[in-house]
């Protein structure tokens, strides 16, 4: 029995367990596929499918790891973490990636993109998103350099 | 700045470029490809990071698609939508308090928003894996890594289309429902499968690094996961610039803002200006007929003539009645404050005044069990009920809200206004009520 189960594991790689639970869990995922591809456009959702994936793994976060890179050269802790014992640059990068986050999901309100549907919908015209989108940001940077200078002023009366 | 470097390559300042990768093969290191482990230069990846962002999405998920549920049997409270589907298993009882499916939606769509940063997260942290040589390594690997781009794609295609659909932006060819609730079907399915293959890597990271420790280093004593052949540690790792609790904060703190500028159109009442991003987070006034309104008279092509004097509301049960408005606001009429939500998760409560569904099931004899079917003089609008629902002594055809006449895009001349359904059902301009066995 023992040696069976060796044998499998050999072959396949993995517990029967965990080929029973794949095979069960994938003719789900095929049957709710199943159902969303036939009350559709196929090729339309094999590109939001594909796509997505593509547009996240190989695009967004290339992305936003090429512009963490260049901000880490600008602010990385050289010389001046030695001046001053607080990093500067999380005290950057957080508000931005929280600005950048927001920017992209109220997308289509801050760029007015949805505002035809928005008209229909609430009988207003979008207003003001690109503007409350802008001073939030501004909001978490200087909410940011706040607590960066707390951190100093606490890291100077350590030192001290 | 080296113009050689493929994008997401995670490296330091490049005064740090380590002294030992010039020993190695020096063509290889120099320009390393993301299939070659010491691509990855980030100090924070490892197992620890994985398991807890995991660990911290399974209340999350479990939230999201029991919420997700039950507003799907809201919404087809008579069975399932066109495909093949479970049959439904909980509706929110009439008779519970008016605000539970606005907690329900609000809880669906804002948790929704607050967990993206979490997913990202947790995504980035295993991009390593992406480019594993080889692709596969067992027929085991082969089906996991099968499940993992499903998981993958299907976890995108959930958020995307949750966004899009809040932001007032779905629209085109695809259903959304359709594209949303089985796309959860899958997402569930296979995050639960993920979850019990990788709960013993979670055990024993946390075995190892302790559940919490970790967070209790700061910058000076955060220090990469010891690597592993193709595991999440760097085997090159880059001087961190960010502690993992200062990771987790900065991910945390996203997820905050997303609900400071998303909750207020739920909660309502003063917080609904603090919802400065939110589709329906504007206030436009203090009158009767002022609050949120989805989907405008104009835009359902209402005409003055089509309200007028002419209009008659048909109740239909074992006799058939034709009632004027006049007739509706002759009989006894029943006030009560209710709260109503959209699917896409905003809520207003107000205070409505019109005629008691159960009084006019009565008035026609409604057959025993039967469902209502209300249907709008909008062409292709309507919804049903089930008995409990329209029975409910605050199920009201409505008439007035906050003491005065409904307005146009409230639904004037009348609306059905049913505790603890989706809003999309509370039918406006009403013109005939069916009252049918099931």
């Amino acid at each position: 029995m023992r040696e069976r189960s060796a044998g499998f594991r050999r072959r396949y790689g993995a517990s029967p367990l965990h080929l029973g639970a794949h095979l069960v869990a994938l003719a789900v995922a095929a049957f709710a596929f199943y159902e969303i591809f036939s009350g559709g456009s196929v090729p339309l959702l094999i590109v939001l499918y594909l796509g997505i994936v593509i547009g996240h793994d190989l695009i967004f976060v290339p992305l936003y790891a090429g512009l963490d890179r260049v901000m880490r050269r600008v602010l990385a802790p050289r010389s001046s973490s030695r001046r001053v014992g607080v990093p500067m640059i999380n005290h950057v990068r957080a508000p931005l990636l929280i600005s950048a986050l927001l920017l992209i999901i109220y997308s289509p309100l801050i760029s007015g993109l949805a505002d035809s549907n928005y008209f229909a919908l609430s009988g207003h015209h979008l207003e003001h998103y690109l503007r409350n989108w802008f001073l939030i940001t501004l909001a978490l940077l200087l909410g940011s350099a706040l607590i960066y200078a707390v951190r100093v002023v606490a890291w100077r009366r350590r030192t001290a | 700045m080296s113009a050689t470097k493929s994008p997401g390559q995670d490296v330091s300042a490049p005064g740090r470029e380590s002294r030992e990768t010039a020993d190695r093969s020096s063509r290889r290191s120099d320009h390393p490809s993301p299939s070659a482990p010491e691509f990855w230069r980030s100090p924070l990846r490892g197992p620890w990071l994985t398991s807890f962002l995991g660990t911290l999405l399974i209340p999350a998920v479990t939230l999201m698609l029991l919420t997700g549920f039950i507003s799907h049997w809201a919404y087809y409270p008579e069975g399932t939508v066109a495909g093949r589907d479970l049959p439904v298993l909980f509706h929110i009882p009439a008779s519970w308090p008016t605000w539970s499916y606005a907690v329900n939606q609000g809880t669906h769509v804002t948790l929704g928003l607050m967990t993206l940063p979490f997913v990202l997260a947790k995504l980035w942290s295993v991009m390593p894996k992406l480019f594993q040589r080889p692709v596969v390594s067992s027929f085991a690997n082969a089906l996991e890594r099968i499940s993992l781009l499903a998981l993958v794609a299907s976890v995108l295609v959930e958020f995307a289309t949750g966004i899009l659909n809040v932001d007032d932006y779905f629209g085109g060819p695809l259903d959304f429902n359709t594209v949303h609730y089985y796309g959860a079907w899958v997402f569930g399915t296979l995050f639960v499968l993920h979850a019990c293959v990788k709960l013993p890597t979670v055990r024993r990271a946390y075995r190892t690094r302790g559940v919490l420790k970790p967070l209790l280093q700061g910058l000076p004593q955060t220090a990469p996961e010891p690597p592993v052949a193709g595991g999440l540690a760097p085997t090159n790792p880059a001087a961190p610039t960010i502690s993992r609790r200062g990771l987790l904060a900065m991910v945390g703190g996203a997820s905050l803002t997303m609900f400071a500028v998303e909750a207020g159109q739920s909660i309502g009442g003063p917080f609904r200006r603090l919802a400065l991003l939110a589709p329906r987070g504007r206030v436009f006034g203090t009158g009767p007929n002022d609050f949120p309104v989805t989907h405008t008279a104009a835009t359902a092509q209402i005409t003055p003539a089509m309200t007028g004097p002419g209009w008659r509301l048909t109740a239909v049960g074992e006799q058939t009645v034709s009632l004027t408005r006049e007739e509706l606001l002759a009989m006894e009429q029943a006030t009560h404050t209710i709260t109503i939500t959209c699917t896409e998760g905003w809520s207003t409560t107000q205070r409505w005044t019109g005629v008691r569904l159960a009084d006019l099931a009565r008035l026609v004899n409604a057959p025993k069990g039967a469902m209502l079917g209300a249907l709008s003089i909008e062409s292709d609008h309507g919804a049903s009920f089930v008995e409990s629902q329209f029975m409910d002594d605050r199920a009201l055809l409505a008439l007035r809200v906050n003491g005065a006449d409904l307005s146009p895009d409230h639904g004037y001349p009348a609306r059905v206004i049913v505790p603890n359904v989706p809003g999309t059902h509370n039918t406006k301009l009403v013109g005939e009520l069916r009252f049918e066995a099931a």
